[in-house]
């Protein structure tokens, strides 16, 4: 199961550049449209990355994140629109000319060359040195923890060394910003949970910007500062990962992120305190408290995180005024929690979870029972898009 | 292994024998041909090295000789490999071989180079198109196309036609019968044996390493260099190996492009054999060629090992 965790970037309690309207992006991507063969893959994309932010860009395969990704560092020319970093327009400045570097998602390293001479290769590019150069590989070897494996060949290495040998070498050059592409795909769960907090630890020890591309929700969730949610070339939402997550934007941002539970209807009224919902899956009409705009009669979809339902087999004493019953179809037992599937009335299912407080408890809510549901204005979300 | 083992697990008996023989089955028959029809061939060669040569059939005397009918005599002639002191002819001979075969090898590798690197940046179904170009030429014999280019080099040929058209030259070139014709054959004609390995292994490779390269700092050229280069070395050894082999033993091309202007061991290996029919020289010259050109196959073999070595690793 999904729980969002709030990180805050760069060791001081709340690194939120984005909220201070003097700071300016580090990077900007404006209207940056790229098609291939007359096929869009990135569409219309604006962007603000500002420095030190460790940005993820989500979304399923073919959404485009990886072109966006390649656009930025030079291997993609946009058909339109322009990359600005530091300030500087990127347009016609060709990869090996941009200050960026990247990890790949095959790592890419050097075959023929030692784990060493990976990471000293951008240097020696440089005509850096000798000495500077040796000092900033051997400081590359110690940050990853690379330093015995310093003369080995990268088909002599596990995944995860490879993964470090890749990241060192895109370090070593100091680039403004990195840019990796699914660098933890390769790896099984165990290691890549382990390399999310080492990468997220190392980004903070480096102080260099990051953009991260993946498909991996949880992965985006728990490293982000902030994250950019892509479905077919189009950017849909950018937001903190709790944003995203309490906030969805869109319909597809609620599906994509989490389990969302959604119903069509129509506004009855709408003003500050939020919208009553006319939905015809529930009987009742739903308050909303986070509203947008909009006008009465307008069709538009409701939207609750299944862990904010509460479930009960008697009528609720409590202060949430949206209501419904039905009956449990469905029991999924995860461990930690246990997400119900009710059917309602109306045919619709609706889940709701409910922590698992404690360890010897009789499954108090079986199948076959009728139940309660119930959920704060507050905590849903109504969506026009 | 493992899995064979799993299959013995899973049949209740450990079929090792089987196993082992079915192994050693499979390994027999190329062995099987390799010592028919390459060792037994080159033993014969070998054993008319060393015998005198006579008039007679077969024009050679035997190794082994009953003398009197009770006395097994050997006789062991070294003095055919003598040849190479007697005459300088023959290292001449060898000398302008190897290099005629390795002056082609790397007009080939530069030309075909390229070529096959520009294959693997077309798309499919064009690449597979081009590919077939490459081969194509097989489909006609090859004594054909290199008469075929007798008819293009000669005086009154095409090329010299040509040139006289556009008025470049007034007087035809001598270009037939020139060490330039031999190169001109040996490159068109062994050029696809260059250009096939060196596909296979530029084909393989790993295109994010070039971009890797490229975002670390490299130039287009420097990424040639640094990167493509040095890891497409296996195709380049074996490419290269398979021009300048055959191309140092080559008969016809010299024969029929280079006339008497051009001298090749080949030629030389020929004329021995079929105009002084002193086949026991002209099988010391054969034995000593292919220990010429057993040389460099065997450090081509020793680093292929090595490499498969590092990449069983």
């Amino acid at each position: 199961m999904l729980r969002p965790a709030e990180r805050n970037a760069p060791s001081s309690p709340r690194f939120e550049p984005w909220t201070q309207p003097g700071n300016t992006p580090f990077i900007r991507v404006q209207g940056v449209s790229k098609a291939f063969g007359g096929e869009p893959a990135v569409t219309g994309a604006n962007l603000d990355i500002y420095k030190g932010e460790l940005f993820s860009l989500l979304g399923g395969s073919g959404c485009g994140k990886t072109t966006l990704l390649r656009l930025i560092a030079g291997f993609e020319v946009p058909d339109d629109g322009r990359i600005l970093i530091d300030g500087i327009d990127m347009t016609g400045v060709p990869p090996y000319e941009r200050p960026v570097n990247m990890v790949f998602q095959s790592y890419a390293l050097f075959p023929h060359m030692s784990v060493e001479r990976n990471i000293a290769f951008g240097l020696r590019q440089e005509r850096m040195p000798r000495k500077e150069m040796n000092e900033r590989v051997s400081q590359a070897l110690d940050l990853l923890r690379l330093t015995p494996l310093s003369s080995r060949r990268p088909d002599q290495l596990s995944g995860g060394q490879r993964q470090r040998v890749a990241l060192a070498r895109a370090l070593v050059k100091h680039p403004k910003v990195l840019l990796l592409d699914e660098p933890l795909a390769a790896l099984d769960k165990k290691l890549r949970e382990n390399t999310q907090f080492e990468l997220v630890n190392i980004q903070e020890r480096v102080g260099i910007t990051f953009i991260l591309v993946t498909h991996d929700q949880e992965e985006a969730m728990t490293m982000s500062t902030r994250i950019g949610i892509m479905n077919e070339g189009y950017i849909e939402q950018v937001g903190t990962p709790r944003e995203i997550y309490e906030f969805p934007g869109t319909r597809f941002v609620a599906d994509f992120i989490g389990a969302a539970n959604m119903f069509g209807g129509v506004i009855l009224r709408l003003d500050e305190q939020g919208a009553a919902i006319q939905a015809p899956d529930i009987e009742t009409e739903v308050e909303v408290a986070h509203a947008g705009a909009g006008v009465a009669g307008m069709p538009v979809t409701v939207m609750v995180r299944p862990e904010k339902v509460r479930i009960s087999k008697t009528a609720p004493k409590n202060q949430d005024t949206n209501r419904t019953e039905g009956t449990v179809v469905e029991i999924g037992y995860l461990g930690d929690m246990s997400i119900f599937h009710v059917r309602l009335d109306s045919g619709k299912v609706m889940q709701a979870s409910q922590l698992n407080l404690h360890q010897d408890a009789e499954q108090k809510i079986t199948w076959e029972d009728r139940v309660h549901l119930s959920w704060h204005p507050s905590n849903a979300v109504m969506l026009t898009l | 292994m493992k899995t064979n083992g799993l299959v013995a697990r899973i049949q209740g008996k450990p079929d090792r024998w089987k196993e082992r023989w079915g192994q050693r089955l499979v390994a027999a028959v190329p062995m099987g041909w390799l010592l028919v029809f390459f060792l037994a061939p080159f033993l014969f060669v070998l054993k008319i090295a060393f015998s005198e040569s006579r008039l007679g059939i077969p024009p050679y005397q035997p190794l082994l000789e009953w003398v009197d009918g009770a006395v097994l005599q050997l006789q062991f002639n070294l003095a055919n490999f003598g040849f190479f002191l007697e005459d300088p002819l023959y290292a001449a001979a060898y000398l302008s071989s190897l290099k005629m075969a390795a002056v082609s090898t790397l007009i080939c590798l530069m030309i075909g180079y390229p070529m096959a690197y520009s294959i693997t940046k077309v798309r499919q179904p064009w690449r597979n198109v081009l590919l077939m170009l490459v081969i194509l030429p097989f489909w006609t014999s090859f004594l054909i196309r290199v008469y075929a280019w007798i008819g293009i080099l000669k005086n009154e040929g095409l090329l010299n036609n040509f040139l006289m058209w556009v008025g470049v030259i007034d007087q035809p070139l001598p270009l037939l019968h020139s060490p330039f014709a031999v190169y001109v054959g040996i490159v068109y004609s062994y050029l696809p044996f260059m250009i096939l390995p060196l596909y296979a292994t530029l084909e393989r490779m790993d295109l994010t390493l070039r971009e890797a390269a490229q975002d670390l700092g490299c130039r287009p050229w420097e990424v040639m260099l640094k990167i493509t280069l040095p890891l497409s070395l296996p195709g380049i050894i074996a490419g290269s190996m398979l021009v300048f082999i055959p191309a140092a033993g080559e008969f016809v091309i010299p024969d029929l492009l280079g006339g008497s202007n051009v001298l090749m061991i080949g030629k030389v290996l020929w004329n021995e054999f079929f105009l002084n029919r002193d086949w026991p020289l002209a099988s010391a010259v054969a034995v000593v060629m292919l220990v010429l050109l057993l040389v460099p196959f065997m450090l081509f073999q020793h680093y292929q090992a090595r490499q498969d070595e590092a990449e069983a690793r």
